[in-house]
């Protein structure tokens, strides 16, 4: 007995239990990896050129220049404020509709599958993409990119109100029912105070989301800060493309940091 | 409960009158804010453009129909390249998160005055930036292709996995460690049988999602020059090709379909 407690040895059991989908996986991602970097080409001359430019970039963090490019870096940085405020708004108040429409135990089957069918395609497209197209068709600048976010808005705000919506306590919706009110009160007063703390929560996180968003949509011509940003790469005038990230990274901070605030107060 | 007498009947109110004018005057005070904001935006858009846009959407939509099938042949090698990006990244991204998370975690950080300050910023400032200005900066770095995409959606997932890891690991059932800790194990073995096993599942389940959202990030990565099939999207887009634009949508449409079924079957799985 003593001698079996000795040479026994106790093993953790494995995460993936079947020992032939295990080693198989194993093996599938060896197999896997082996071609990608197989059938990467990388330019290892450009890249080491790319050091002695990526300390010259570190060092342009010390001191960011802020001065040199103001004028462009304000004008970018209030084109994507606005933009952030308007595409956030205009989202959610269309995203209700669609919303409530996307949630089975409200809406009518034709309505559901419909309102569904919206937000798999608002949601389907990154913004970058809507953008481009937005600017095709609306002309350059930030009216594009408030479309464009605003459309994402929609897919992201319209899905979760409808997830809460079908989630909600019916027991509630049906005490309101009872008294005979009527739908839009019943709406009022039985399912808006349900979701409401989660989603006004959610939008100030989509504020946050389309904040980042809009720093992007420059790049393709949406207005806003990344057209800044993009100048001041294509330039090489990394000490202005410093400040811009760092005042970036400053908003979306603060921006964390009321959301999370906000939220808290809220719940 | 807020109730109103008037003529000796009770009337129920929702609100009170004090939070009946607080909630008037916030939605005053953000119906101003948009209305100026629109104001500035409004000043800035060509208004003729807009209104030609349904005439211009028609146009498009007639040129991007039918989609050029036979340019397909040329494609499989930027989907595999997007795939591989999103994949890639996404390791890389893990392999870090993971150091980064146990150093942020206050049950698991060395030193609380130290190292989770730092490990935060990371978080922080590589959540902060979009991977389109990570690609946007490598390309200038490192040069156009595939490799600054792998890192660019490497950086940008650092953040994302490990403030969902730190905060699994915050959350573990402490008294799992306690009874390995009483087993006499050293540090390292406490982590290894105490906290690694409550948190693999979630582990798996933030990498898997990340990959999926790292598949749709990285469809655009090419419009700055990072490889994947956004160099293909932006080539067909500015030669006009838009038979090629609409085949290309497709691609990218069934590709974000696809790695989000792989994903919801795999997280389903494991949870």
């Amino acid at each position: 007995m003593s001698e079996l407690a000795t040479t026994r040895r106790w093993k953790r059991p494995p995460f993936i239990q079947n020992p032939t989908l295990r080693r198989g996986l194993w093996v599938g991602a060896a197999i896997y990896l082996a071609l990608a970097f197989g059938t990467m080409e990388v330019n290892w001359e450009r890249v080491a050129e790319g050091t002695e430019r990526g300390q010259r970039f570190i060092a342009a963090f010390f001191p960011p220049d802020f001065v040199s490019r103001w004028d462009s870096i304000e004008e970018g940085i209030m084109e994507s404020l606005w933009m952030t405020i308007t595409s956030t708004v205009v989202g959610i108040i269309l995203s209700v509709p669609v919303g409530l429409g996307a949630a089975r135990n409200l809406s009518w089957r034709p309505v559901y599958l419909f309102c569904r069918g919206i937000l798999a395609v608002s949601r389907t497209f990154p913004e970058i993409i809507l953008a481009i197209f937005f600017v095709k068709l609306f002309g350059f600048g930030p009216f594009a990119g408030f479309l464009a976010l605003s459309v994402g808005t929609i897919g992201f705000y319209g899905k979760l109100l409808a997830e809460d919506i079908e989630d909600m306590d019916p027991v509630q919706a049906e005490a309101i029912k009872a008294v005979g009110a009527r739908w839009l009160q019943w709406l009022n007063y039985a399912v808006q105070p349900q979701v409401m703390p989660r989603m006004i929560g959610l939008g100030i996180y989509r504020l946050d989301i389309n904040f980042r968003e809009s720093a992007v949509v420059g790049i393709v011509g949406g207005g806003g800060i990344g057209a800044t940003l993009l100048t001041a790469f294509d330039r090489y005038e990394f000490d202005s493309a410093a400040a811009i990230l760092l005042i970036i990274i400053g908003i979306v901070m603060a921006l964390e940091y009321t959301s999370g605030y906000i939220r808290k107060w809220v719940q | 409960m807020p109730v109103r007498e008037l003529a000796d009947k009770k009337i129920w109110q929702r609100r009170t009158t004090r939070m009946q004018f607080a909630a008037w005057f916030g939605w005053l005070l953000g119906v101003a804010i948009f209305v100026y904001c629109w104001r500035l935006i409004s000043e800035k858009t060509i208004w003729f453009f807009v209104q030609d846009a349904p005439q211009q959407a028609a146009d498009m939509a007639e040129r991007m129909v039918p989609p050029k099938w036979s340019y397909m042949e040329q494609l499989w090698i930027p989907v595999w390249d997007t795939i591989n990006i999103a994949t890639l990244g996404t390791l890389i991204a893990i392999i870090i998160a993971v150091p980064v998370a146990f150093c942020a975690a206050r049950n698991t950080t060395p030193s609380r005055t130290l190292v989770r300050p730092v490990a935060l910023f990371i978080i922080v400032s590589s959540r902060s930036i979009n991977s389109l200005i990570w690609a946007l900066m490598l390309v200038t770095l490192i040069g156009p292709g595939v490799l600054a995409g792998v890192i660019a959606i490497g950086l940008r997932s650092i953040g994302f996995c490990a403030k969902l890891l730190y905060e699994a690991i915050e959350e573990i059932d402490h008294s799992q460690v306690e009874a390995i800790i009483a087993t006499g194990a050293r540090r390292s073995q406490q982590l290894s049988f105490g906290i690694v096993p409550q948190i693999l599942p979630a582990f798996a389940g933030i990498s898997v999602f990340r990959w999926d959202i790292n598949i749709r990030e990285s469809t655009v990565l090419g419009l700055v020059g990072a490889g994947g099939i956004g160099l293909q999207l932006d080539a067909s887009i500015s030669t006009l090709a838009w038979t090629q634009v609409s085949l290309i949508l497709l691609v990218i449409l069934a590709t974000v379909i696809v790695s989000e079924w792989v994903s919801a079957r795999i997280r389903h799985a494991i949870i």
